[in-house]
């Protein structure tokens, strides 16, 4: 109790740590509010602006189409602690929403669901294994499997669009209501939740953050970095996967071209607005989540107040190197 | 090889220079003070040192001499003009440089690339790759450094990294050189070879700046010290009328009593608790070694001669090609640290910012690392538990930090290996390894360092001590193994367990070698 009460204590005069601690933890505290913020400020600002932008149905469609790309930012942000990047995202999402759209048009929605995950799983696998026993680096690794698995998705469908009825049992699986909210929603909150708790409060999570903060010394203090790191890219396979899934069933169609890199860039835009570090060894999946959401209520806001969406991608860019320059900043601070 | 003289290259020997003064310097960051008040000259032509603890502002001073810091008060004369440095460079061009503690190389150039990186032999833009040859090949005979200009310098290890940086400052014709911690990764001849270096600059007239925890180095090189103690001049005195004892009294504002605690060697009968045997692995060749529950093995060598690539191997970091690692009678599958941090073997690596620490992060994360299970449930850390076995383990070793959640970056030297010490008692060793576990540690923390690793070993701990201070290894170790190119030359004990002894063995003739080889 009173050791622990000690070392707890806020910094008193210390003599090093004095001041520099509290210019830390005051940097890091706004870091963690640095896309609330704005958030909240885009939020209030849409709801002046805007009469239909805070009605019930336009902010639960905004979450509706976000599902997927929750759920695959969440899991990035594991691939990105821990030191990779999974650009494959994209290619793997378009694989899987055509395995699953071509198994529910042949009346399988149960194996649909269950194999293009797979499918997502797998090439999350590969991934981590080209990544860890090739040691190839992440950004090259990913970026040439996803040649591959577009490739194999086209094969899937040969480049044809998959269109699927609404009256087929799969389309419940991402449109089903409770609580008047679509069953999508559900499936990527109790995901980001999942992810959220992994990294914060579990020993996979420490490993996760240790790796990629210094390989080295992670691996010298028993840390298994390799296989930490195939884990995160699993995870990340595996959410494309679900994030496949769930778009098939919602839109009733799947394309092998859907997806690809507009998703894989617009996702580690949403990660890298939510202050997670490029570098590794830190972040945070709810702030990941509020970054994709603030992405998404930016394009929401300008669509409502019919704004050029030319001037979207203007700020959206000019936002993450707002984003980057800030992590830059808070790094330097600390040496 | 021979440590030479070579005062006659210079042209320019002896040349009057400059004095060097600083007056009434203080410098704040944030409110809190790391320099008050501070005078003293430099007198051109003489080895001027800086000593005091960590924290005490010696490097603060290099900085501010050196144009990378501005002082709040006070001013920086060279010849009674005043120095107003507005960057490295400019202070470069004025015949300061600095060859600082943490190393500034390039690593994927070469080695002659970086020591005249920004002062490239050039003509009209274009490398005058000849020129800066001839250039390289002089400067080697001139220091006596055995590098070759074309290997790359991120593959060089840390001391001839280090060599390249001194090469570099060497290269710039300057009057001033500022050296801070320049021997910490040397060994002993490559340390004796820079001493060469430093008398002949001041020889030539030059100045130097000795920044050092190495008080024996200290009272060797220097014509006089100054005592910094809480950014404050305590005195300044003549090498000559100087001891440790004297230097440390004014580091401290006491006296450090024994610099090593008493030895206490196990019972002669205390069980193996390490065995190798004939273990081979890259830079290790046929090692076989054993030590006892309570029992401080010490390692000595050469930088180089394979202590941390035998540490390494022994811990299964490195695949062993042959040999057998035996911890208390059980066999040491080369599965990885994991797997030996499991089965009891504990390894402290040789540096803390790179292979030891997440440095970014908390003091409670960076301890709990390698036994989070042992505060978890199913993967789950619980919060309560962690904090209440971190703060017992700081309480141990005596880390002094401003709480739990402060990030490592913060903290001391002295405190960051600490918490690598903290880290290693938690995963309950029966071995621990540790590799230079004082490198770069003030003299307070040093001797807490000791107390630390005499303690574990008296509760039962068998413990290997790596350290390039010879010095320090025969203080600690109840037994001294000696390493030379990648093997285990000499064993030592009791009475021929000496300075002599060891030196003999790492030196010792190649001839053998020599003969092998032909």
């Amino acid at each position: 109790m009173t050791a622990t009460d000690q070392l707890e204590a806020p910094v008193g005069d210390g003599d090093r740590g004095g001041s520099d601690g509290a210019m830390t933890r005051l940097l890091k505290s706004w870091r963690l509010a640095g896309i609330f913020i704005p958030f909240v400020i885009l939020f209030v600002v849409l709801s002046i602006a805007s009469a239909p932008f805070l009605h019930t149905a336009n902010l639960i469609n905004i979450l509706d189409q976000q599902a997927s790309y929750l759920d695959i930012a969440a899991a990035g942000t594991l691939v990105l602690v821990a030191g990779g990047i999974d650009l494959s995202v994209g290619a793997t999402y378009g694989l899987t929403t055509v395995i699953a759209g071509e198994l529910a048009l042949h009346g399988q929605p149960g194996l649909a669901i269950v194999l293009a995950i797979a499918a997502g799983l797998l090439v999350g696998l590969v991934n981590g294994l080209i990544v860890t026993v090739l040691k190839i680096n992440p950004l090259i690794a990913t970026l040439a499997t996803s040649f591959v698995i577009a490739g194999a998705a086209l094969k899937v469908t040969s480049g044809n669009l998959v269109v699927l009825s609404a009256t087929s049992s799969f389309f419940k699986f991402a449109n089903a209501q409770f609580l008047s909210i679509p069953s999508a929603v559900w499936m990527s909150a109790v995901f980001v939740a999942v992810l959220a708790l992994l990294l914060a409060r579990t020993t996979f999570g420490r490993h996760v953050v240790a790796a990629g903060g210094n390989a080295e010394a992670a691996r010298l203090a028993g840390v298994r970095v390799n296989l930490i790191r195939v884990v995160t890219f699993v995870i990340s396979g595996g959410a494309a996967g679900l994030g496949g899934v769930i778009d098939t069933s919602r839109l009733l169609s799947a394309q092998a071209g859907s997806g690809g890199s507009q998703l894989a860039f617009t996702v580690l835009a949403g990660i890298v607005v939510g202050g997670t570090s490029i570098a590794g060894g830190e972040g945070s999946v709810v702030r990941t989540a509020i970054g994709v959401l603030f992405i998404a209520l930016i394009g929401n806001g300008f669509n409502l107040l019919g704004v050029d969406p030319l001037y979207q991608q203007i700020v959206l860019g000019l936002l993450l190197i707002a984003a980057v320059a800030l992590d830059v900043w808070a790094r330097r601070r600390r040496r | 090889m021979t440590t030479g003289t070579f005062e006659d290259t210079s042209r320019a020997a002896r040349t009057p220079g400059d004095d060097l003064v600083v007056a009434g310097v203080s410098k704040r960051f944030g409110g809190v003070p790391a320099l008050v008040d501070v005078s003293l000259t430099v007198r051109a032509g003489t080895v001027h040192a800086l000593v005091g603890e960590n924290g005490a502002g010696k490097s603060t001073l290099g900085k501010i001499i050196s144009g990378v810091l501005t002082p709040d008060e006070g001013s920086v004369s060279l010849g009674g003009v005043e120095l107003t440095l507005r960057s490295p460079r400019d202070a470069l061009a004025k015949g300061i440089v600095t060859i600082a503690q943490e190393l500034a190389i390039v690593p994927g150039l070469t080695v002659a690339e970086n020591v005249y990186l920004g002062a490239e032999a050039h003509h009209a833009g274009f490398l005058r790759r000849r020129e800066a040859r001839r250039r390289f090949r002089e400067l080697s005979e001139r220091v006596g450094f055995r590098l070759s200009p074309d290997w790359l310098a991120g593959q060089l290890t840390t001391a001839d990294q280090q060599k390249v940086e001194i090469m570099r400052a060497l290269s710039r014709d300057a009057s001033i050189v500022i050296m801070d911690e320049p021997t910490a990764a040397l060994a002993e001849h490559e340390t004796a070879a820079l001493h060469a270096i430093i008398r002949s600059l001041a020889r030539e007239g030059k100045s130097v700046i000795l920044v050092s925890h190495f008080l024996s180095e200290v009272l060797a090189l220097a014509d006089e010290v100054t005592t910094l103690r809480d950014g404050r001049v305590i005195r300044t005195v003549a090498a000559a009328d100087a001891t440790e004892e004297t230097l440390i009294e004014g580091m401290l504002g006491r006296s450090l009593g024994a610099a090593f605690p008493e030895k206490t060697p196990p019972p002669a009968d205390a069980e193996v608790v390490l065995s190798v045997e004939g273990l081979v692995a890259p830079g290790v060749r046929d090692c076989s070694l054993e030590v006892r529950r309570g029992e401080i093995v010490g390692l000595a060598g050469l930088v180089g001669a394979g202590r941390s690539e035998l540490a390494r191997a022994i811990f299964r970091d490195a695949r062993a090609q042959r040999g057998t690692v035996r911890l208390a009678g059980r066999d040491l599958a080369g599965r990885g640290p994991h797997h030996s941090i499991e089965r009891g073997l504990a390894l402290i690596p040789e540096s803390r910012k790179e292979m030891g620490l997440l440095v970014g992060r908390s003091v409670k994360e960076n301890v709990s690392l390698s036994r989070l299970d042992l505060v978890s449930r199913l993967g789950w850390v619980s919060g309560t538990r962690e904090r209440r076995a971190v703060a017992s383990l700081l309480e141990r070793t005596t880390v002094k930090a401003a709480g739990l959640r402060q990030p490592v970056s913060m903290l001391s030297g002295g405190n960051q290996q600490k918490i690598l010490f903290a880290r290693a008692v938690m995963c309950g060793p029966r071995v621990l390894i540790a590799d230079e576990p004082t490198r770069g540690v003030d003299v307070g923390s040093k001797r807490a360092i000791y107390d630390l690793i005499v303690e574990m070993a008296r509760e039962g701990m068998g413990v290997v001590v790596i350290s390039s201070e010879l010095e320090e290894v025969l203080g600690l170790a109840h037994r001294v193994l000696v390493m030379r190119q990648g093997r285990i030359v000499a064993e030592l004990e009791g009475a021929a367990m000496n300075q002599q002894a060891v030196l003999a063995a790492a030196f010792s003739e190649t001839s053998d070698d020599e003969h092998q080889g032909a």
